[in-house]
């Protein structure tokens, strides 16, 4: 449940961002990170933004949470 | 790649061979658990060196008492219980919030924010938001209830279960039986907290401690780092998640934690009474504090099921030593949280034991 997003601000006014992650979209607060401009990929918790983050780290997780997904996702039935 | 992994194979094999006994190190991350498991790193790690899992999920180390007393706010019919998707399936004494959703007092959020939105809509209903987790998500809690106090939303109140994770590995350390060298340190959490604030850790227990990212290469590094701490018998902080964890941390969240928030000792499953482990509204918001707009009791309850989930969060036993454990107790119908939370030890290893069986 600790697992950060990343994700990049697409839409920003005032501490109300819109932020795009592979084409999902959702909304987001920079409070916590109020440096955060439009354009930014940040990490996203719990419908916040906690950092900044750089192009190649937000593709490894990406890939992580596509992982981490498939792994929830395998049926939960102990098979034969 | 295939260089740093054989590097930090090298490190791995030179500890183990330095030490001459076991080395238990502890990854204190559900998420660190689960990318463990589902990257195959386990059978890759010499015989000797035993991961442990920690106290890392946040479900998992909620205490039965609060659970009880959300049911028990949940039948209430003048309030709402506004929950992030990972509670709902955690058995308390009369079934879980998932099966009182069908009395709509349960409402499943993605933010604080949403559930502040919540309070707002419906005005005749006091909003109770399950503030659980470590210092990732007690920011966004802290930003909800300032926002609540400054827009006099007063049907807005938490119930918090808000820990804290470092006062939770000096409680692990605390105890006499306790088996850990070292912690894989939490990522997310990190990047709050700053990687400075595992100094405690290191100077008061001499353990060493490395902050790692969740992708495979970065715990095998991490991993080798730790261990090459080990055999030369040094214990300090190291971070190598660079990309986004610093020293001091995100100042910011910590400020508003600090505004909103003290810490207070309380009560964790498995690991008992930890001092100044949970974060506690202060005085100023108390009015958003659904433990006094409620009356609730702290006391720890008493959990009767036979689950070991507290051994298992403490490294003490694997899940398969549970007797419960693929019997009566599965993701399907778990028995504890331990195997409720995707994030959980048992559910990670129920399904690693299924792949492995493949
Ligand atoms: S990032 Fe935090 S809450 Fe998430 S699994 Fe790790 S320690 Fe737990
Ligand atoms: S297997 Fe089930 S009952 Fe046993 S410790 Fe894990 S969650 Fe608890």
């Amino acid at each position: 449940m600790c697992l950060a997003i990343p994700a990049r601000i697409v839409e920003l006014e005032g501490d109300r961002a819109v932020v795009d992650a592979m084409g999902n979209r959702w909304k987001a607060k920079t409070t916590l990170l109020p440096d955060a401009k439009l354009g930014d990929l940040v990490l996203i918790h719990a419908g916040f933004a906690i950092s900044l983050v750089d192009e190649e780290e937000a593709k490894k997780t990406w890939q992580l949470i596509a992982e981490i997904n498939d792994f929830r996702d395998t049926p939960n039935k102990v098979s034969g | 790649m295939l260089e740093q992994i054989y590097k930090a194979q090298r490190l791995m094999d030179a500890a183990c061979e330095k030490m001459g006994r076991p080395i238990n190190i502890m990854e204190v991350c559900g998420t660190h658990t689960v990318s463990i498991f589902r990257n195959g790193i386990r059978p890759t790690l010499p015989k000797r060196l035993k991961l442990l899992s920690g106290p890392g999920c946040p479900v998992c180390v909620t205490d039965q008492s609060y659970i009880d007393s959300l049911l028990e706010l949940a039948d209430r019919d003048d309030c709402l219980i506004a929950t992030y998707g990972d509670m709902v399936r955690v058995p308390g004494k009369s079934g879980s919030l998932e099966t009182k959703q069908s009395s709509t007092n349960v409402k499943i959020v993605l933010s604080s924010e949403d559930a502040l939105q919540l309070a707002k809509d419906n005005p005749d209903k006091t909003v109770v938001f399950v503030a659980v987790g470590f210092e990732t998500t007690a920011p966004a809690t802290a930003v909800a209830v300032k926002e609540a106090a400054a827009e006099g939303v007063d049907n807005f109140c938490i119930l918090s279960g808000h820990k804290l994770v470092v006062p939770a590995m000096r409680g692990l350390l605390s105890e006499k039986n306790h088996n850990i060298d070292a912690f894989l340190c939490p990522g997310h959490v990190s990047v709050i907290i700053g990687f400075g604030a595992f100094a405690e850790i290191v100077e008061g227990f001499g353990r060493p401690c490395v902050v790692a990212g969740f992708e495979p290469l970065q715990i095998i590094e991490g991993l080798g780092a730790i261990c090459q701490q080990l055999a030369e018998g040094k214990a300090t902080v190291q971070s190598i998640y660079t990309a986004v964890v610093t020293k001091q941390g995100n100042t910011t969240a910590q400020k508003i934690i600090g505004e909103c928030f003290e810490a207070a000792d309380g009560y964790w499953r498995g690991l008992g009474l930890i001092e100044k482990s949970t974060l506690k509204l202060k005085d100023k918001y108390s009015r958003f504090d659904a433990v006094r707009r409620f009356d609730i009791s702290e006391m720890p309850a008493e959990d009767k099921s036979g689950c070991r989930c507290g051994e298992v969060l403490c490294g003490l036993i694997k899940p398969p030593e549970c007797k419960l454990f693929e019997k009566t107790c599965t993701p399907d119908s778990a028995v504890g949280p331990c195997m409720v939370s995707s994030e959980g030890t048992c559910a990670a290893w129920f399904k690693y034991g299924r792949e492995r069986r493949r």
